[in-house]
């Protein structure tokens, strides 16, 4: 527990810091029902800019749920109903006027399985800038090696630009799939288990890159792997049957939280 | 062998071998893959009997017409004395009213299709499918009249000079006849383009319609040629519209107002009427639907290649 210690030791003299860091998105009673399905129940939730915020739990807690809700991607299941706000940058992203293609390019998403376009690994970066105008060769050439390096995979696929995005391994097409996220300038990278379909390494080089991106972004990260959350993440959140249990700083849910059932969760009582 | 009384007694592996000894299964197991091949076979012996009486009526025809005429002459008159025997106006008669089936059902149908698999919720998708593929059941002597009939004189009160028999009206017709082809085909492979990709693109802030033209679209473009390409070598073999609306008068040209004659078209005319066997006139059919073959054979290949060839892998 000497790590533990120092941690402590660190975050009391972050704690001015902290009081000053800007909220990027603000939960505020938000309810969620599929159909006649109660998936999100009361959730008040407070993410900050530049920390890694992890979202753990059993299957069908509502997790996913909660961070596809955060870009709206939620919209696309038929039969959603939502109340209650969240705030992103002080605007409820429910407003009626609200822009959701906007949203969506400011809050980039990487998926549980890597989704790259059926297109040559240029054009799979190039394509966020591309379809919001962007068309200087010369531009897009810079975007596409600044994200690809961003993403710690330049080195990989420098030699093969131009070949089909499918050529790449699971771990790389994952690796390509944050640089094409990144190639927008988001303001929050959400990332949706985004390493439960890779292999250890490719998981350890993700993990890596994911702390390094913190510096720019804020991420938030569901995942199912309570070790991962407790390696990368600041602040973490459980949820359990839809509701946030409980809602901390990483060191303390993973020494002393104070609900039981988080307890429960964590010691692998359960899940 | 054990005796029947005492088959209760036996353990469930005994009866699998007893089952497995039975000799009759044995035989049937032998036969049934024999059939099969006979009737393997016969379908392909009788394509093989086609494709040889189409090339000796063709083969004794070209020693009658030399082929460098049939192929260059302009003019296709056989009911002259002596015949004149050239395809190039029955060809341009085939391609003028499939160029107007392929401007018609292309944009029709590529737009239906992109509805129903990207916009279309489930509910109206069910609906309005099967009603496409009502369409693809209609005999086409049916969009034939309804083409002479319906499509023309609507047509005559916008084009005054259009003539009654012309290759506008059998076109609209016959590529209302293979949209639905080519929207359920092009349907089915841009379905199976996965919702993963599509969520890759949303999550980027693109558009519904960004996603489909520059995701959807282009991962599914072998599909969807291949569909068009389908719906072309339909269009070149069709016989009873063009028959019934496009006339019988073959014209070398790009005029789709005056009456025409396509290969398919001809054929029909020869063989309902009295050209006897033996006749130059009776050779001549199969000369025009050997080159029919050609053509849809051409096709045919042509949609295999780029099925394979342009495929963007998912």
């Amino acid at each position: 527990m000497a790590m533990t210690a120092k941690k402590e030791r660190e975050r009391a003299t972050d704690i001015q810091e902290k009081k000053t860091k800007n909220i990027v998105y603000k939960t505020k009673e938000l309810n969620l029902w599929y159909g006649e399905k109660h998936a999100l129940k009361n959730i008040n939730l407070d993410i900050a800019e530049n920390e890694i915020t992890a979202i753990i739990g059993p299957s069908g807690c509502g997790k996913s749920t909660y961070i596809k809700t955060l870009n709206r991607m939620v919209d696309l299941v038929p039969g959603v109903k939502t109340s209650g706000e969240i705030l992103y940058r002080g605007r409820n992203i429910f407003d009626k006027d609200y822009e959701v293609e906007e949203l969506r390019t400011r809050v980039g998403m990487v998926f549980q399985n890597p989704n790259p376009f059926p297109k040559s690994i240029y054009d799979n970066v190039a394509y966020g800038p591309r379809i919001h105008g962007i068309r200087d060769k010369k531009i897009l050439d810079q975007i596409v090696e600044k994200s690809l390096r961003g993403a710690a995979i330049w080195d990989e696929v420098k030699d093969r630009l131009h070949d089909n995005a499918y050529g790449l391994s699971g771990g790389q097409q994952q690796r390509l799939c944050i640089a094409r996220c990144l190639a927008i300038e988001p303001d929050v990278i959400l990332m949706d288990e985004p390493t439960s379909a890779l292999d250890p390494i490719s998981t350890l080089k993700i993990e890596e890159l994911v702390q390094e991106l913190k510096n720019e972004f804020s991420i938030i990260i569901v995942t199912h792997n309570m070790q991962q959350a407790a390696r990368i993440s600041d602040k973490t959140a459980f949820f359990l049957n839809g509701e946030v249990i409980e809602f901390d700083d990483t060191d303390k849910i993973f020494s002393t939280p104070s609900d039981q059932r988080t307890e429960d969760y964590i010691t692998g009582r359960f899940g | 062998m054990a005796l029947p009384e005492e088959r209760e007694s036996h353990s469930v592996r005994d009866l699998i071998v007893l089952k497995k000894n039975n000799r009759k299964k044995k035989a049937i197991e032998k036969l049934v893959p024999k059939l099969l091949l006979l009737t393997a076979i016969v379908s392909v012996l009788t394509t093989i009997g086609i494709l040889f009486t189409l090339l000796i009526e063709t083969f004794t025809f070209f020693q009658r017409v030399s082929l460098f005429e049939f192929l260059t002459a302009d003019t296709w008159y056989p009911f002259s004395n002596p015949g004149e025997y050239g395809i190039l106006p029955l060809i341009s008669g085939t391609l003028r009213v499939t160029v107007i089936a392929i401007l018609v059902a292309v944009p029709l149908g590529i737009s239906a299709a992109i509805y129903l698999s990207d916009y279309a919720s489930d509910r109206t998708r069910r609906i309005i499918k099967p009603i496409l593929e009502v369409l693809a059941g209609i005999p086409t002597i049916v969009y034939g009249f309804f083409a002479l009939t319906f499509v023309t004189p609507v047509l005559r009160t916008f084009i005054p000079s259009l003539e009654i028999f012309n290759a506008l009206s059998p076109g609209i017709v016959m590529g209302i006849m293979i949209t639905p082809t080519i929207a359920s085909l092009s349907e089915d492979a841009m379905s199976a383009v996965p919702y993963s990709i599509r969520e890759g693109a949303l999550a980027l802030g693109a558009t519904r319609f960004e996603v489909t033209m520059k995701v959807v679209l282009p991962a599914a473009s072998s599909g969807i040629i291949a569909s068009i390409v389908l719906g072309i070598s339909r269009a070149i073999g069709e016989t009873m519209i063009v028959s019934i609306a496009g006339g019988s008068s073959p014209n070398l040209g790009f005029n789709v107002t005056e009456s025409i004659q396509t290969m398919t078209a001809y054929i029909v005319q020869v063989a309902q009427g009295d050209a006897g066997y033996g006749t130059t006139i009776y050779y001549s059919i199969y000369a025009v639907g050997f080159t029919l073959f050609l053509f849809t054979l051409a096709m045919n290949l042509f949609a295999a290649w780029i099925a394979r060839r342009i495929r963007e892998e998912y």
